[in-house]
């Protein structure tokens, strides 16, 4: 066969593609914009890794190590850096203090200089923010003036909330963990985060999971149009064209439609990366520039989706004879085996296997064994599912009329039907599969946080020289708190410095009704000391406590080594210590404050536990701003009575969002086959209204036609996706547990697309079956 | 045979008859499909409806049948008046009163035959069994009871045509409308239809409209009217 | 119809008297019109004469009628090239309906009517051959079908005319 041949027969398929009136064009577009839609989620997906490492990079660039305990003497290029992030609304702002040193000092990425106390440079969507009636409160806390924005290399996210303020006497504050003096910007040895071998797993899954619908559709896409087109080379063998170039010129047809597709995919892709910008997923939104897919990727994705259009019209012209007269389907097809059906998916089950039990102690997973395995099994479905159809369809017995016409036409062609759903029930098994792991992994990271929120919802840190009195106070007469707990903690060490303590006990400063939290007291008067019985952790409380010993305070302020001394005096009596809110056993000394010696106070830091009112409207965000107004660093948290890895909900959120769109995308591709379909039958459906058919019957056969296959599908992958989960789980050494809400989750997804499907389909339908339909005229 | 002749010169329906229309226009945009059509059959007569193509025949016969409604004009059947029926109304009418053949594509491809002949029945509540029963009958009568468990698409046009002939027999009907039922047959299978038809029509006293251009079909008929112009002739008059 | 080529033919299987060649040429050829005896007589004597058939012997009785016939060797070479001749198409180039339409647009009368008309009669007829022939045999509808295909083809020419009589009416005018 020459070369020449095919090249003029391929075009000759491409020129036919676009020909043929405005339904040639429809056709055309349908599947271009199938195969686009496919090919814009490929490149996103193959964009995304390196969105995710730009993100990283730009993370390290702007990092400036306040909690490194390195000293760093005051020079011309350095500069104090005070933490200051906050929460508003949930959503986390990135708040920094700076006061250079001198005219050197770094600069932090995306800032042109240094904003001057009292004004501050802010993200865009941090400006927004405050411009919009949304931020009113968080205007409260800010109380600086914008005097410029934060240029994207300074921001790892379009939608960013951060600012970097201006402020003066900075240098008193580093203390190693919320201020520091730095010299430069950006992690000096950046250090390979170690992935969790389980993590790599679960992002390996999801992104076979969420490809393998897009494979199932691209191909459906190549073949829309495909009983017209049949006919169109019925006419092409009648003027003399042989057999086999008939088959070129329709690969030829679906060259061009997947070329299209590329072409649009890419504009799909474009414009969906300048909207991905605007949007904010979990915390994490992203610039455009990041999200460029890598050219191998491309590459990959503009040579395989046009060979895979080619493959996929040939594979599907090879049950048919093209024939002068007409296209015939081998007239039956031989019966569906099943076994070598089930060889997919136990290959699949067979490459999991090994890696039963291996869990995230011993090492990474075989990431091919892991990608070959998945896919063998969700390939399994599209493999099993026709067999499952056309099984089932053919048992399927009398009904009503709408039933009948539906199981009669799914007998006569299950594989269209199967193929049609294949898609879906590859998504719904994949994500069934993925939900079951995360909720099952989940659990590990689930953990309970020991926070008694009955006693207290909030908890403030004032930093240290404070004074907590006066700031329990402001915050108790913010509106909804309903009570304060004023606690401070210093420690106090045997010996004083530079000596090297042999034995050190925690120091607890409160009131007698804010000790009563922490400890059982027999009575108690502002003077009282006590000594703790049962505390976790307690190392030495017992011995320290003698009448007369003098304790040394830890001090890291302004007041020097060993300042502040406290000499016990007579009658510490014993406490038992009960849990705290935090749901710790303290150890230690209380004291009331009336026993602090001199000196003390100003160099414990406070505690304050906030009972709040939470039917109070925003009532986090005044604690917030109270507390800020108090000390810009002091970081108000919420409690919640479990806490559990945020990393593994985004992911999971993410896969509930990604096969929602991959679903939708399909049942998309139903309506238009569908739509296809209705449309080959005009006539028919015109003479059926004629003899008096009613509208349901027909409508109620569509809905069926659409749902046995469906139903079916969603069957199947439910069971394929459970065995998928239990063996993840298995590999990942969870306990497994069916997570039946997510299946039913997903299942509802897709039965939700084949309603959703058939109620758009309505309206062409009734339409359709007008009597112009009868018109041969 | 002859027909019952009663020729009236008033516009009214004259008695005994079945289905009559006057006075029909219908236009499908700016295309004039009937511009003042009438038409009128008795109980187990056969009216031909002949004209050249694009005068207007088919719409007349789905004005007729309730599935176009006319722009203007009245139809009446059996003393009701067809255009002041709902859809429903004229569906259930034509579900259990008429029946329909046309030149093709009416059967269901997915259904056998004896499900196609049943199909009628089923819409107007027969339980499956009974109806196949019936259908079977009417496959028999029209020689084809063969291929009832075979598909449309696996049989001859001839045999096809039957099945629908049938099919548009089953319910009893009183008029049975027939649009070229012979267009895509060769002569000898569609004289043989005509006269199954008309034979199983007579046999059961349905009137039957049959719209053609062929005079060998049309002489199957007891009468015909022709239709040119979107304006009809009734010949019976005139001669 | 040649009635002497028909009866030669008949006469091929064996000698016939003269009254079983008319009942043999009824029961096949003469659905519509029967012959005379004196038709048969009078071919048989013509036949008689060109040396076509020879009298093979005469009955009892005498008559005509008892009269047998025989097929010569020239009989049956006349048969067999009459057979192997092809008739000669109808020209149908003389017809009334014609003259009676152009007439019409002539004298500016209705021609559409007279067509219709036309086309009524013809149905007419034919609606009487198809009854025939649904009710005959296969002779009988071979020969009804014969005259029907005839009259579907007056009838297309009607249709025809009756789709170009506007044309016609411009072309008599002129």
């Amino acid at each position: 066969m020459s070369a020449r041949q095919w090249t003029r027969d391929l075009a000759m398929g491409a020129r036919f593609a676009f020909a043929g009136g405005r339904e040639g064009w429809v056709r055309a577009l349908l599947t271009a914009v199938g195969v686009g839609l496919g090919v814009a989620l490929l490149l996103l997906t193959t964009a995304l890794p390196n969105a995710l490492a730009e993100r990283d990079r730009r993370e390290e660039a702007r990092f400036d190590h306040t909690f490194v305990h390195k000293v760093v003497p005051e020079a011309d290029d350095t500069l104090v850096i005070v933490d200051v992030d906050t929460t508003y609304l949930d959503e986390d702002v990135r708040g920094r203090l700076v006061e250079p040193d001198g005219p050197e000092a770094p600069l932090p990425p995306g800032l042109g200089e240094f904003p001057a106390a009292g004004t501050m440079v802010v993200s865009p969507a941090l400006e927004e923010l405050l411009d919009s009636d949304r931020g009113e409160l968080l205007r409260e806390r800010l109380p600086y003036d914008v005097v410029g924005t934060i240029g994207e290399q300074g921001l790892v996210g379009s939608q960013e909330l951060a600012y970097y303020a201006g402020a003066e006497g900075l240098a008193e504050r580093i203390d190693g963990s919320t201020a520091a003096r730095i010299d430069a910007f950006g992690d000096p040895d950046p250090t390979e985060e170690e992935t969790d071998p389980v993590l790599v797993l679960l992002v390996l899954v999801v992104f076979v999971v969420l490809l393998m619908p897009v494979a199932v559709f691209i191909a459906a896409a190549v073949r829309f149009g495909g009983e017209r087109r049949d006919r169109r080379l019925a006419a092409l063998r009648l003027v003399g064209s042989d057999s086999r170039a008939t088959r070129r010129i329709a690969a030829g047809e679906a060259l061009a439609g997947a070329s299209l597709g590329l072409v649009l995919g890419t504009g799909f892709f474009l414009a969906g990366r300048e909207v991905a910008a605007s949007f904010e997923v979990f915390g994490v939104s992203v610039f455009p520039s990041y999200l460029n897919p890598s050219p191998l990727l491309v590459l990959l994705v503009a040579v395989t989706v046009p060979a895979a259009a080619v493959l996929v019209t040939l594979l599907a012209l090879r049950g048919v004879v093209i024939e002068p007269l007409g296209v015939v389907r081998t007239a039956r097809p031989a019966r569906r085996r099943l076994w070598w059906r089930l060889l997919l998916p136990l290959a699949g089950v067979g490459m999991l296997t090994p890696m039963i039990g291996q869990g995230r102690e011993n090492g990474d997973f075989n990431q091919y064994l892991v990608v070959g395995g998945v896919i063998c099994l969700l390939v399994g479905v599209t493999a099993l599912l026709p067999w499952v159809v056309e099984t089932v369809v053919a048992r399927l017995g009398a009904g009503g009329l709408s039933w009948q016409l539906a199981v009669r036409r799914l007998q006569l062609s299950s594989g269209a039907a199967a193929r049609m759903v294949n898609g879906i029930a590859v998504a719904v098994a994949g994500a069934i599969a993925l939900q079951m792991l995360f909720a099952g992994v989940e659990s590990d990271y689930t953990e309970a946080t020991g926070y008694d929120v009955s006693r207290a919802q909030m908890q403030v840190r004032v930093p240290e020289g404070t004074e907590l009195a006066a700031a329990a106070t402001k915050l108790e007469e913010t509106e909804g708190v309903r009570r304060v707990h004023a606690l401070s903690e210093g420690y106090l060490y045997d010996t004083p410095p530079p000596k090297e303590p042999e034995n050190g006990a925690l120091l607890t400063v409160g009131d007698c009704a804010t000790l009563r939290e922490v400890a059982k007291l027999p009575d108690c008067r502002d003077g009282d000391a006590f000594a703790l019985r049962g505390g976790d952790y307690d190392e030495g409380t017992a011995a320290l406590n003698e009448p007369g010993r003098k304790l040394y305070l830890e001090t890291s302020g302004s007041s020097g080594p060993g300042a502040v001394v406290w000499t016990l005096p007579e009658g510490v009596r014993q406490a038992d210590s009960i849990e705290d809110p935090t749901g710790n056993k303290r150890n230690g000394f209380l004291m009331t404050p009336g026993a602090m010696p001199a000196g003390l106070a100003e160099e414990v830091s406070g505690e304050l536990y906030l009972a709040i009112d939470d039917s109070v409207p925003y009532v986090h965000e005044h604690v917030r701003n109270a507390a800020a107004a108090i000390d810009p660093t002091a970081q108000p948290m919420t409690w919640y009575a479990t806490e559990r890895s945020d990393r593994y909900e985004s992911i999971r959120t993410g896969l509930s969002v990604g096969a929602t769109a991959v679903l939708a995308l399909i049942g998309a591709s139903l309506l238009v086959s569908q739509l296809e379909q209705l449309r080959e039958r005009r006539k028919l459906l015109s003479s059926l209204v004629a003899f008096g058919t009613r509208r349901r019957t027909l409508s109620l056969s569509v809905l069926w036609q659409t749902a046995i296959p469906i139903g079916l599908g969603l069957l199947l992958a439910s069971a394929v996706g459970v065995t998928l989960g239990a063996v993840l789980l298995r590999m990942t050494a969870t306990s497994v547990r069916v997570d039946w809400p997510s299946v039913l989750q997903m299942t509802g997804i897709g039965a939700a697309v084949v309603v959703v499907v058939t109620l758009l389909s309505l309206p062409p339908l009734l339409r359709m079956m007008r009597p112009d339909g009868l018109r041969t005229e | 045979m002859t027909s019952v002749t009663s020729v009236s010169a008033t516009p009214s329906v004259p008695a005994g008859t079945l289905l009559a229309a006057r006075d029909l226009r219908k236009a499908y945009g700016p295309t004039t499909a009937l511009d003042g059509a009438a038409f009128s059959i008795h109980p187990g007569e056969v009216v031909a409806v002949m004209g050249p193509s694009g005068s207007g025949k088919s719409t007349l016969l789905h004005c007729l049948a309730g599935i176009v409604t006319p722009d203007s004009g009245s139809i009446t059947y059996n003393g009701r008046e067809l255009t002041a029926m709902n859809d429903a109304g004229r569906s259930a009418l034509r579900r259990s009163e008429f029946g329909f053949v046309f030149q093709f594509g009416q059967l269901v491809p997915e259904l056998t035959c004896v499900e196609n002949v049943a199909l009628p029945l089923r819409l107007n509540g027969t339980p499956r069994k009974e109806a196949e029963r019936a259908a079977l009958t009417w496959l028999e009568r029209l020689e084809v009871d063969d291929v009832r468990k075979k598909r449309p698409g696996e049989v001859s046009g001839g045999q096809g045509q039957r099945v629908a002939v049938a099919r548009s027999l089953v319910t009893g009907p009183r008029v049975v409308f027939a649009d070229e039922p012979t267009g895509a047959l060769d002569s000898l299978n569609g004289e043989r239809v005509m006269e199954l038809l008309t034979d199983a029509a007579r046999s059961t006293n349905a009137a039957v409209v049959l719209v053609t251009h062929e005079a060998r079909v049309a002489a199957y008929s007891d009468r015909e009217i022709v239709v040119r112009d979107g304006k009809s002739r009734d010949m019976e008059r005139v001669v | 119809m040649s009635i002497g080529h028909t009866l030669l033919g008949l006469l091929e299987s064996g000698p016939r008297h003269g009254y079983d060649l008319k009942r043999a040429f009824d029961e096949k050829f003469g659905h519509d019109r029967p012959l005379h005896y004196g038709q048969v007589y009078s071919t048989m004597s013509r036949l008689l004469k060109n040396g076509l058939v020879e009298v093979d012997g005469i009955e009892a009785g005498g008559g005509p009628e008892r009269k047998r016939y025989a097929i010569t060797e020239a009989g049956i070479t006349d048969v067999e090239r009459w057979l192997a001749t092809p008739e000669k198409p109808e020209p149908y180039l003389q017809s009334t309906l014609y003259t009676k339409v152009v007439l019409a647009l002539l004298t500016s009368r209705d021609a559409a009517d007279i067509l219709d008309t036309q086309r009524s009669e013809h149905l007419r007829g034919m609606r009487i051959l198809t009854d025939r022939k649904r009710k005959g045999d296969l002779a009988d509808q071979l020969i009804c079908d014969h005259a029907l295909f005839h009259l579907e083809a007056d009838l297309r020419w009607l249709e025809l005319t009756a789709a170009r009589l506007d044309k016609l009416r411009e072309a008599v005018a002129r």
